[in-house]
């Protein structure tokens, strides 16, 4: 298959530096849209490529883009473009991998999409804890000024844009983009009401976007080669390549650029390798912490947004978390809302109480200390925190898809805790 | 806090010039003054590790926040600390890939070895022991940050080769 996202990446070989990144063709979408493609031109090849968002939630990002107010539109001041490098979804490896081995693409990804939407001013929003590609995003940025890639008049063309890197102070909730927006303002992170969308009104109250490190990444090559290429790249219905990992008890964890669409069988037996010896898969989370959970019955289901939604999950960031036969699948969810209750930021009462409320009621049923009417408990908070315009933001509704799912496919193991009073997954391994 | 009180040269009698020519470089493109909020704490905290009572009110009074405004900003956020840190901060990640790989069992033998749990520092001020949300390095699980360096597929051989040296000294 070709590679795309990851050509200049190999496990073991340096980072990709701006003469590499030339070298194998880089910078070749930058020059064509420079000399004499119009921000228009190049936001309708994107459209037409049929590119979704990467960071979750799957929406469109010509479409996205299209909201912003151009030309004379727009009222005058800046407009602003923001790179979500947060990555802090349980399970999620991909972005630091095309962040630290190949930072050229994520920028030039980012010069472009910014000249879609006449930004004039870009941030890289990344975790502090990335210390590696902080480091080397910044060096990139050096070398992209020097070459005349950022800065005023770029390649001649009379465009302007400035860009840089800003580490974050750490909260999975900066990723939620308003809650972003609010922690580059200098702010707490909670999350803003919409509408206004932050196309129209976002950082300092001026249109901007914000996109996946993985989006970013793949305008280069839509702009370079085209949309009908980049569409013919999925096997399934979606469009391109995507980066697909597999974490948990296999042979082999680890993250592959495959083609968008392929079957989830091929990701985890032909890349992964295969659940460990003497482990049989139980179940998996196909996309990271805040997804449905899945099982042996959906492996010939295709990684394609609506296929993986219509069996009642989300291809969510595409990275899968693998549930094996001897871990306490009461003891992963509740290291997931444990995760979810702390990282929540407190602005509404369901998620700021009721995630609390639902670690408790899974701690008890984990220690053997859960009563019957538990599992009702967990249902009325699954309807009611779950459900979509009860909270302000997707964390807390997030929250409840591995736990609501998890009743669905493994009840006979929560009522177990229940009725012998202790974890028997603990009991097996004799702890 | 008294922090209404503090005059111009009480800042300056707390921040370093060189703190306040850094903060004042972000000042340069944010519109306004509490905008550079975080970059604040975080470049004072870079030289001294943590952001004391005292620092914070300057840097309030810098920024002309309440300290109770700047207190919250401070406090949400995991990477801004307000107590006193080790030499190096261990970022231990507790999440669900980490956990399915027997984080919790690496966990204690951290624990046992260097003597602190979630929150402490070492006696010998060398280590602070905190949780940290899944690191993004999933496949290499489990993971730590042991200062600015990524230590991925945690084992007891690794433990031992990295803290041994800091316990024998902490206990002597
Ligand atoms: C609680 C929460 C956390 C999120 N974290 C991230 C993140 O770390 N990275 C990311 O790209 N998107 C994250 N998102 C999704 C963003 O809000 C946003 O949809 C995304 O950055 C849009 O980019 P895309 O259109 O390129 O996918 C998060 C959403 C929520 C509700
Ligand atoms: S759902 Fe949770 S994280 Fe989102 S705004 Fe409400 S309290 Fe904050
Ligand atoms: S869960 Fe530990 S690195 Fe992702």
């Amino acid at each position: 298959m070709e590679k795309v996202l990851t050509r200049n990446i190999e496990p073991g070989k340096a980072p990709t530096d701006m003469a590499a990144y030339e070298a194998n063709g880089g910078y070749q979408g930058l020059r064509k849209a420079m000399s004499g493609m119009s921000p228009l031109d190049c936001r309708e090849v994107v459209s037409a490529s049929n590119l979704r968002g990467r960071g979750g939630a799957g929406f469109p990002t010509g479409m996205k883009w299209s909201f912003v107010p151009m030309d004379d539109k727009c009222t005058p001041g800046h407009k602003y473009l923001v790179c979500n490098a947060d990555e802090m979804e349980p399970g999620t490896f991909k972005d630091r991998l095309l962040m630290e081995y190949d930072p050229h693409q994520l920028i030039e990804g980012m010069i472009l999409s910014a000249y879609c939407i006449g930004a004039d001013i870009s941030y890289i929003f990344i975790r502090g804890e990335y210390i590696v590609a902080i480091e080397r995003l910044r060096k990139a940025l050096e070398e992209c000024y020097a070459k005349g890639y950022l800065g005023e008049n770029i390649l001649g063309s009379g465009y302007k844009l400035d860009m840089y890197v800003h580490p974050s102070a750490g909260r999975y909730i900066c990723g939620e983009e308003t809650a972003l927006i609010n922690a580059l303002e200098g702010k707490r992170a909670n999350p803003r009401a919409k509408p206004p969308f932050p196309q129209v009104s976002g950082l300092w109250g001026r249109p901007t976007i914000v996109n996946n490190v993985e989006t970013l990444c793949n305008i280069p090559h839509i702009i370079d080669h085209g949309a009908e290429w980049f569409k013919s790249l999925g096997v399934g219905e979606d469009a391109g390549t995507k980066l697909f990992g597999v974490s948990g008890r296999v042979k082999n964890p680890g993250c592959w650029e495959l083609p968008m669409g392929t079957p989830i069988r091929e990701i985890l037996e032909n890349h992964a390798g295969g659940m460990q010896d003497g482990l049989q898969l139980k179940g998996f989370l196909p996309g990271g912490g805040s997804t449905d959970f899945l099982t042996k019955d959906h492996l010939d289901l295709a990684m394609d947004y609506n296929v993986i939604g219509k069996a009642g999950s989300r291809m969510g960031t595409g990275t899968m978390i693998i549930l094996d036969d001897q871990t306490c699948p009461v003891g992963m969810v509740l290291n997931l809302i444990r995760f979810f209750a702390h990282e929540s930021c407190g602005f509404c009462t369901p998620c700021r109480d009721g995630l609390p409320w639902s670690r408790q009621v899974l701690e008890d049923i984990e220690q053997g200390r859960g009563r019957a009417e538990d599992l009702d408990t967990l249902e009325y908070q699954i309807n009611y925190i779950g459900a979509i315009g009860n909270t302000h933001c997707a964390l807390a509704p997030g929250a409840m898809e591995p736990l609501q799912s998890a009743l669905k496919y493994f009840r006979e193991d929560f009522e177990r805790h229940i009725s012998g009073g202790c974890c028997p997954y603990h009991l097996a391994k004799g702890a | 806090m008294s922090n209404a009180k503090m005059i111009q040269s009480d800042i300056s009698s707390v921040l370093t010039s060189q703190e306040m020519a850094e903060i004042d470089h972000e000042l340069e493109h944010i519109p306004y003054k509490s905008g550079a909020a975080i970059d604040a704490l975080k470049i004072v905290q870079a030289g001294r590790g943590w952001v004391s009572d005292e620092c914070l009110q300057a840097i309030a009074k810098y920024l002309d926040m309440s300290p109770e405004e700047l207190e919250g900003v401070a406090t949400f956020y995991n990477l801004i600390y307000r107590r006193p840190v080790g030499e190096k901060v261990i970022l231990f990640c507790d999440s669900v890939s980490c956990w399915i790989s027997g984080c919790d069992s690496v966990k204690q033998t951290i624990s046992d070895t260097l003597g602190v749990d979630y929150g402490e520092t070492t006696a010998d001020n060398r280590y602070t022991l905190l949780p940290v949300p899944c690191l993004g390095a999933c496949d290499r699980a489990p993971v730590m940050m042991v200062g600015d360096d990524l230590v991925t597929h945690i084992d007891d051989n690794k433990i031992s080769a990295l803290f041994a040296v800091s316990k024998v000294e902490g206990q002597s």
